[in-house]
């Protein structure tokens, strides 16, 4: 979706300000949202794709107020609603009032070395072969889903060059929207600075993105 | 004011207290160009008391209804928008660049100024606060016929509709058709059938029947 | 610029929910914010661009998260700081402090009403003809400058038809940042919005915007 995350491109938004010494949480609160992500996801079912577009699925104004673990957490109460695994009236009082829906796996303190080592690789096989091959000239789509997409709006109508043939991989359009992983050829795109940003930019700049095949055409 | 909120979370969006600072903030950049001779305190009265009472969609109305009766008039407004509106004492303040747009059973027109909030003044008033927010400046270009379902109006699959995104100093407003059932109708009784809604492409003008 | 206030094509803002009756304005201050705008205007302190730039340069949270007249009247602050009409300190107490240059002449009721009345011609004398006629096709730049410009982001880059000529108009890009007036000729550009939103986007919209020639070239 062209939500308050793809902001590639935009301005007014000031120096980047980085802190010294900064902690890894800036609180207890923030340390818990982060834990409790990972884990109610290995309870909840539900794959980082869509994870990643309930963060940004909310009014552009409140994604770019809150900070970095509020829309951690607004995305986590947001999929144990939708699941039914947490409800409105339970969150209000902070206590379980209904039992439990059965769900199929727990994060175990014991599992979580091993869960988080072996992480969550996108690569599937195939029988397919990739449409593009490295130094192919292609144009990203100008597509405007509403949904969860990974093309963002700065590259999309625009030229770029087959950089490398990544593998394939879980496509995150499908996955986000429970319709499958459906993995599809994953490139990476190199685009001059000048096709993106006009002919007053940098000439030196170019910038590259990972573009799964359904976002892209043949130049 | 009517915004859209989610509460899935701690976010709070400050009405309240936005309130009061909004009121001391504004005042204070009043009494600062009063005390320094800038303006005359009754210059603010005046310009407040213009767009509230004075200034508003009737004026559109008037045009629309003129244009329903006399076929010069129409031509003169479609070819015309500044001169034609402004033969009926309307004009000025965004009022110079006036450009009618005609609905027709294939064409609907739809208005919108997704960079801020640049609208008719001269014909219809100030914008109300749907027209100047996010959701209407992000969808209208891009998804008008959802945005028209949010207005409770569906137009048939072929219908155009055609967005004007006002970037530049040009004002629109729409002249939507003439309502069924109106014949023989004074100028002054059609008035009444137009909305502000129909004027800007995001309504339809009343009904006979609604007038009753 | 790419700022908060060029959001044509965003997603997530939610519905458009209208407002029963709604007043024409919703406080008595938002009233006084609207009448302040205009006659600062009408006392020629600066030209309705720089004010325009001046909004739209507000960090994207400060301007997607203020009211409509809140940020009339943020701007007006920032304005007038800018142009020495105020200091921090007077903004802060809420009235003019001693030492102070007196305007040289306030605007009073009768100017408003004049302004409200008359029309304020943007037409210029022509810097020379025309490039394009009606029904030329041009191409919407893809420019992305950091000063004020009235040239959506969703519509660079894209190809549309000349619709119409509308004149030779005071240039914003130049007027916001005091360069001068720099007339350009205006024209109505029609985009189709398969061009703007892609092929799966509905085929009956077109989108109409006003641009000045400097944003276009032959495609």
């Amino acid at each position: 979706m062209n939500g308050g995350q793809d902001i590639g491109g935009m301005d007014g938004f000031g120096p980047v300000q980085p802190e010294p010494n900064e902690p890894v949480f800036h609180s207890q609160w923030e340390k818990r949202a982060f834990a409790l992500t990972l884990a109610a996801g290995v309870a909840g079912g539900w794959n980082i794709d869509m994870s990643r577009f309930a963060r940004e699925n909310r009014p552009p104004n409140e994604y770019l107020t809150m900070s970095y673990y509020q829309i951690w957490f607004a995305a986590l109460e947001a999929m144990l609603k939708e699941r039914a695994l947490v409800s409105d009236d339970e969150i209000a009082v902070g206590q379980a009032l209904k039992a439990p829906k059965p769900v199929s796996c727990i994060l175990r303190a014991d599992d979580v070395a091993r869960v988080l080592y072996h992480g969550g690789p996108t690569e599937r096989e195939t029988k397919t072969k990739p449409a593009f091959k490295a130094g192919d000239r292609v144009r990203a789509k100008m597509m405007n889903p509403v949904t969860h997409t990974r093309l963002p709006r700065y590259v999309r109508g625009h030229l770029g060059t087959i950089d490398r043939v990544i593998g394939c991989h879980v496509f995150p359009d499908s996955n986000a929207a429970g319709a499958g992983e459906n993995p599809q050829w994953l490139y990476t795109v190199r685009f001059d600075g000048g096709e993106l940003w006009g002919a007053d930019a940098d000439p030196s700049v170019t910038v590259s993105v990972d573009a799964w095949e359904p976002y892209l055409l043949p130049a | 004011m009517a915004h859209a909120h989610s509460h899935d979370h701690d976010f709070h969006h400050e009405q309240g207290s936005e309130l009061s600072e909004m009121q001391l903030r504004t005042r204070a950049i009043e009494t600062i160009l009063l005390e320094k001779g800038y303006i005359e305190q009754a210059a603010i009265d005046e310009l407040i008391e213009t767009y509230e009472k004075k200034i508003g969609p009737r004026n559109g109305a008037q045009v629309v209804a003129k244009a329903w009766v006399d076929p010069k008039f129409r031509k003169w407004l479609l070819e015309d928008g500044t001169a034609a509106i402004g033969s009926l004492g309307f004009g000025g303040r965004s009022g110079n660049h006036l450009v009618a747009l005609e609905n027709t059973p294939s064409l609907h027109n739809m208005v919108v100024c997704t960079l801020c909030s640049c609208y008719p003044w001269a014909v219809l008033g100030l914008p109300p606060l749907w027209y100047k927010s996010a959701p209407y400046r992000s969808r209208a270009v891009a998804d008008p016929r959802g945005v028209l379902k949010d207005f409770g109006i569906e137009l048939p699959k072929d219908t155009e509709i055609r967005v004007w995104d006002s970037t530049a100093e040009l004002r629109y407003m729409v002249v939507p058709m003439r309502p069924a059932g109106t014949e023989g109708w004074s100028e002054e009784k059609l008035a009444e059938l137009v909305t502000r809604d129909s004027m800007i492409g995001t309504g339809f003008p009343k009904s006979p029947k609604d007038l009753k | 610029m790419n700022g908060a206030a060029d959001m044509g094509g965003m997603h997530g803002f939610g519905p458009v929910v209208p407002e029963k009756n709604e007043p024409v304005f919703h406080e008595e201050w938002e009233g006084h914010s609207f009448a302040l705008n205009m006659v600062t205007g009408v006392a020629n302190l600066w030209n309705i661009d720089a004010f325009r730039f001046k909004r739209e340069s507000l960090p994207p949270p400060e301007y997607l998260n203020l009211s409509y007249y809140g940020l009339w009247t943020r701007t007006l602050e920032l304005m007038m700081l800018e142009y020495g009409v105020a200091t921090p300190e007077e903004l802060k107490a809420g009235h003019a402090i001693a030492p102070f240059k007196k305007a040289s002449r306030a605007v009073t009721a009768a100017d408003c009403d004049n302004m409200v009345r008359c029309a304020r011609p943007l037409s210029r004398p022509a810097p020379g003809p025309a490039l394009f006629k009606v029904g030329d096709k041009v191409r919407a730049k893809n420019m992305h400058p950091k000063h004020h410009t009235r040239l959506p982001r969703y519509t660079r880059g894209h190809v549309g038809e000349i619709a119409r000529i509308v004149g030779c108009h005071v240039f914003p890009d130049s007027n916001a940042s005091n360069l001068g007036e720099d007339p350009h000729w205006l024209y109505t550009v029609r985009f189709d919005g398969h061009e703007l939103w892609g092929a799966d986007s509905d085929p009956t919209v077109r989108v109409c915007i006003e641009a000045w020639e400097p944003y276009l070239e032959k495609p």
